[in-house]
């Protein structure tokens, strides 16, 4: 039941970030390493100002960082004309000593002591908070970003990576939706992992670590279960996807002689067989019809 | 209404491979005039438009549109003025998002409150007016994703989406020469009706001389980035596709070859 509960949790709070990979992976079509300094960053402003007293201006604050980090990618993309991953990668490694800066010097912060959003909802003792919330979070941020995606400038989003050149051809800036879409997906990000940080207890900045291949394994595995149909379905099958990847991965550590450490091949394996998938399939399915032909001759 | 004035644009520039697109080209087109262009292959009709859209920058001369110089206007501000269609029918729409999506796009391109909800309601039912004109059963087709459409449909969209709010110039660039030729007539038929009920001012690039000459009110051949022929008015009524070949034959001093030319 802990194992349940527990996954349940993670499964949602990771469920945000995957809302924000599901933007740049799916919407944008464009791969974003922006991700992993971006989440830390969220973690780092989070547990920082945490600690300082002030738990719900810890989410805001993150929200804000993550925005900041997401726009500066999408700057260097569009602007400037740096490719997309490496683009990624400059934020990223710059984010490492900014999140070092954040957290006073320190690779780690605890906030044992402090008090975190999950100790001062009123009525509901931490325990209960602590699956109370994760659910209001998800569901609001699935809920206002759904939202967003239908209204005119979220549809213009969609366009932009669904057809740069008509989008250019029409009186759309791709470049601001380009940056625009980046700070909102990286603000997702940095959220989840402002949340993370405060019903962790701590701040790590190690544990921002492929963290990319856990949002895109969570937008996959949603993608197998609801398939790849409209945008609302999406941003769900991102959500649900997430908690089933948790529940895999429970399920991996408990019942399994896997050790904990194993989890990011794990993942990582999980999600290069499915994106290798249509490449397997043609090739088999050109295999199938060469055998095929032969055998009609 | 749209002018360019000694517009020269050379690609790749001090290269081995330099070469002229437009060559001191100036062109006046007034309101609601309809011109169709002709022009071999590398002629700068592409390049013309490309120019006019704001695609690159003029090494020099001019652009005016509606009496605004628009010389150094970005792309998309000028897009909001200029409605084009190209060639090839995956160009014009977002294939992953449906019909009503992609006119919505284009409806609300110019008047968008950026956070209202899209498509609305009184915008759907315009639309479904609109294509029910075409008679080609899209109207019942609005929640259908524009990638599952044939390419003369996804064609007759594209040309909804750029007059749907009627744009100060029309740029057609051979959007009929990918589809089938039963299918062709019906885009030019919607793309005369679209063009006559709005009175656009219209350029369109076409490979088809009798279609040239038949299409609008005014017909100019391109070479080597300038302007070869301008033909309009009665001088244009008496002039046939042999006429034009020879025109085009005498003016170049050289033997011409009609097949290439040709391309029908």
């Amino acid at each position: 039941m802990k194992l349940f509960i527990g996954s349940l949790q993670l499964g949602l709070l990771y469920g945000i970030l995957a809302l924000g990979i599901y933007i740049s992976f799916r919407i944008l079509s464009i791969p974003d390493l922006t991700t992993e300094g971006s989440f830390a960053f969220g973690l780092s402003v989070s547990a920082a100002v945490t600690a300082s007293g002030h738990p719900l201006l810890a989410l805001p604050a993150s929200l804000l960082a993550g925005a900041c980090a997401g726009a500066c990618t999408g700057i260097l993309q569009t602007r400037y004309r740096i490719h997309p991953i490496l683009s990624g990668i400059i934020t990223t490694s710059g984010l490492y000593s900014i999140n070092l800066m954040v957290l006073g010097g320190a690779p780690n912060l605890s906030l044992v002591r402090a008090a975190t959003i999950f100790k001062i909802v009123p009525f509901l003792s931490k325990n209960d908070a602590m699956t109370v919330l994760p659910i209001f979070f998800a569901v609001l941020c699935t809920v206002l970003i759904i939202l967003f995606y239908h209204t005119h400038l979220g549809m213009c989003i969609r366009a932009v990576g669904d057809n740069e050149e008509m989008v250019r051809a029409s009186s759309i800036n791709v470049d601001a939706c380009k940056v625009l879409a980046f700070s909102i997906s990286n603000a997702l990000i940095a959220l989840s992992g402002a949340v993370i940080a405060q019903y962790q207890g701590y701040a790590d900045i190690s544990s921002s670590t492929g963290i990319l291949v856990v949002g895109l394994a969570s937008v996959i595995i949603g993608e197998a279960v609801f398939g790849k149909r409209g945008i609302t379905l999406g941003f769900i099958s991102a959500i649900v996807g997430s908690l089933i990847y948790r529940y895999i991965i429970a399920l991996a550590t408990r019942y399994s002689p896997l050790d904990a450490y194993m989890l990011k091949l794990v993942s990582a394996v999980i999600v290069g067989i499915t994106l290798a998938m249509p490449a397997v399939k043609s090739n088999f399915a050109a295999a199938r019809q060469k055998r095929g032909g032969a055998q009609d001759d | 209404m749209i002018e360019l004035r000694n517009a020269v644009k050379i690609f790749e520039k001090g290269t081995a491979i330099e070469h002229t697109a437009l060559n001191r080209l100036s062109l006046h087109v007034d309101s609601g005039e309809f011109v169709t262009i002709l022009g071999s292959n590398g002629a700068g009709k592409s390049t013309l438009f490309n120019a006019i859209c704001g695609t690159f920058l003029l090494d020099s001369g001019r652009v005016f549109l509606d009496g605004m110089d628009i010389t150094y206007m970005p792309e998309h501000k000028r897009s909001a003025m200029i409605g084009r269609v190209f060639q090839d029918p995956m160009k014009g729409t977002a294939p992953h998002m449906t019909i009503e999506e992609n006119l919505s796009l284009a409806y609300s391109r110019r008047n968008a409150k950026p956070l209202s909800f899209a498509p609305s309601r009184r915008q759907t039912a315009l639309f479904r007016e609109r294509l029910a004109e075409f008679g080609m059963g899209l109207e019942d087709r609005m929640k259908t994703k524009v990638g599952l459409l044939s390419g003369g449909q996804r064609q007759a969209v594209t040309l909804l989406m750029c007059t749907i709010v009627p744009p100060k110039l029309l740029l057609l660039d051979e959007h009929t020469a990918a589809l089938d030729p039963a299918t062709a007539d019906k885009v030019m038929a919607i793309t005369r009706k679209a063009v006559a009920d709005d009175h656009l001012t219209t350029l369109m690039i076409t490979h088809n001389m009798a279609s040239a000459l038949s299409t609008g009110t005014r017909t100019i051949m391109m070479d080597e980035g300038s302007i070869l022929l301008d033909l309009s008015g009665e001088e244009r009524e008496h002039t046939s596709v042999d006429d034009l070949l020879k025109l085009y034959a005498g003016s170049k001093h050289r033997a011409f070859d009609n097949d290439r030319m040709m391309l029908q």
